[in-house]
């Protein structure tokens, strides 16, 4: 028949013992490290691992001619103007008035528009504030905190925001704009064309 | 004297370990990631401090810093039902292969008549093209983004109806639109982009940004 174990006992009692070959249990597990290793670099390279970050935004629709236009509370208003640069930013409230209206100079540092928004949007904050509280401590749900969170921000009181661009506005500068709406709680915003008065007014200022 | 003998142990270690370690963070990878798009342009977000993710279904709008638009839409099916319908709109007849081909591609940025030649070039050649693309009409004579969007949206109605979902489901599953755009480019390339998607009635957006003060993605080459 035939004999497969090569080194097994032939005959114990010859001198020298013979032990059937023991091969090691262990493997060397290196080439293996290095293809997890290989696997491991390539899938961190190849992928993606999180989402891009959004921001929503709603853009007004185009109105309607045969409408007729809501009556606006220029009291509420407060338009910020954007020139070409980022650091062109300026403000004024209420109605454009070519003889009266002062722009206001203002920039991205946390005394700029952050303190603006906040300050204009004090009663809407407040209250956003407030509900996150409530929804931390579990006294309000989800759903609940959301309804009246969208309640507070839509406001007929509210104050709204209007963003005028011109042309060689930079995108960076509008979003960097819409997030510091975001942050105060102001929900009523709008980006839109300058008119040529205020256009005018702009570059007045930016010359001094 | 006897000679100390030093314990010889061998060089080699155990790395059975270090295996089950490797091949852990491997699976975890595989699972939570996905692969990344190739884009044809290089476009840096501006950053903001907003945290929504940016949903499954989306049909998302490159525009560069020269004010070039491309156009990106996920899912197979819709692709391809997207594709048959400009073809249909344009007159260009398109083969199976390139049906297929264009169902698994990614972004693209030029007018549809040149798209067969795109679809049939191999890699490198279409990141020549890519380079050379001049961006998907929108000029009011060509607006080949308008049709796009509309064949887009309907594709993915079709598709959504496909599937019998509820109301609710339909609603949070729909197709939204992401705008993604450098932020040197001037914002009145994004608004005629905006403004396009004002005539198909499309008012809602995602403007795809980068979270603040995490280090800018890694510009692919």
């Amino acid at each position: 028949m035939a004999e497969v174990n090569s080194g097994g006992d032939d005959g114990g009692k010859k001198g020298k013992k013979k032990r059937p070959k023991k091969g090691s249990t262990r493997i060397d597990m290196t080439p293996m490290v290095d293809l997890a290793f290989l696997l491991l670099t390539f899938f961190i390279l190849a992928t993606t691992l999180s989402k891009p970050k959004t921001m929503e935004i709603v853009y007004p629709k185009k109105p309607d001619p045969l409408e007729k236009p809501m009556p606006v509370n220029f009291k509420l208003a407060n338009t910020i103007l954007l020139g070409e640069k980022d650091d062109q930013v300026y403000y004024y409230p209420g109605k454009f008035k070519l003889d009266t209206t002062v722009l206001e100079k203002i920039d991205f540092s946390k005394d700029g528009i952050r303190k603006l928004l906040l300050d204009k949007n004090k009663n809407v904050n407040d209250v956003v504030t407030q509900l996150e509280g409530q929804l931390l401590n579990h006294q309000i749900n989800d759903s609940t905190f959301k309804s009246r969170r969208s309640k507070a921000k839509g406001d007929s009181l509210a104050p709204f925001f209007i963003v005028k661009t011109v042309e060689k506005t930079k995108y960076k500068t509008v979003i960097d704009l819409i997030d510091e709406m975001n942050i105060a709680n102001a929900a009523k915003y709008a980006v839109v064309d300058m008119a040529d008065a205020e256009k005018v007014a702009l570059s007045k200022v930016i010359k001094k | 004297m006897p000679k100390i003998k030093m314990p010889r142990s061998s060089p080699s270690l155990d790395m059975t370990p270090m295996v089950d370690l490797a091949f852990l963070l491997v699976t975890f990878f595989m699972l939570t990631s996905k692969f990344r798009a190739t884009e044809p342009v290089v476009v840096d977000p501006p950053s903001s401090t907003s945290q929504i993710l940016l949903p499954e279904n989306v049909m998302l709008i490159t525009v560069d810093t020269t004010g070039r638009v491309f156009f990106d839409l996920t899912g197979k099916d819709v692709r391809r039902k997207m594709l048959e319908g400009m073809a249909t709109k344009y007159q260009i007849g398109f083969s199976e292969k390139q049906y297929q081909r264009f169902s698994v591609m990614g972004t693209f940025g030029m007018p549809v008549r040149d798209l067969p030649n795109y679809i049939d070039a191999d890699e490198k050649k279409r990141v020549l093209m890519d380079k050379n693309a001049i961006g998907v009409p929108t000029d009011s004579l060509h607006n080949e983004l308008a049709d796009w969007i509309l064949q887009g949206y309907g594709a993915s109605e079709i598709d959504l109806g496909k599937k019998g979902l509820s109301d609710k489901a339909l609603k949070e599953k729909r197709i939204r639109y992401a705008i993604k755009a450098d932020g040197m480019t001037n914002y009145n390339k994004v608004k005629k982009v905006i403004e396009i998607f004002g005539t198909e009635k499309i008012y809602q957006f995602n403007l795809i940004t980068n979270l603040k003060g995490a280090a800018p993605a890694v510009a692919a080459k």
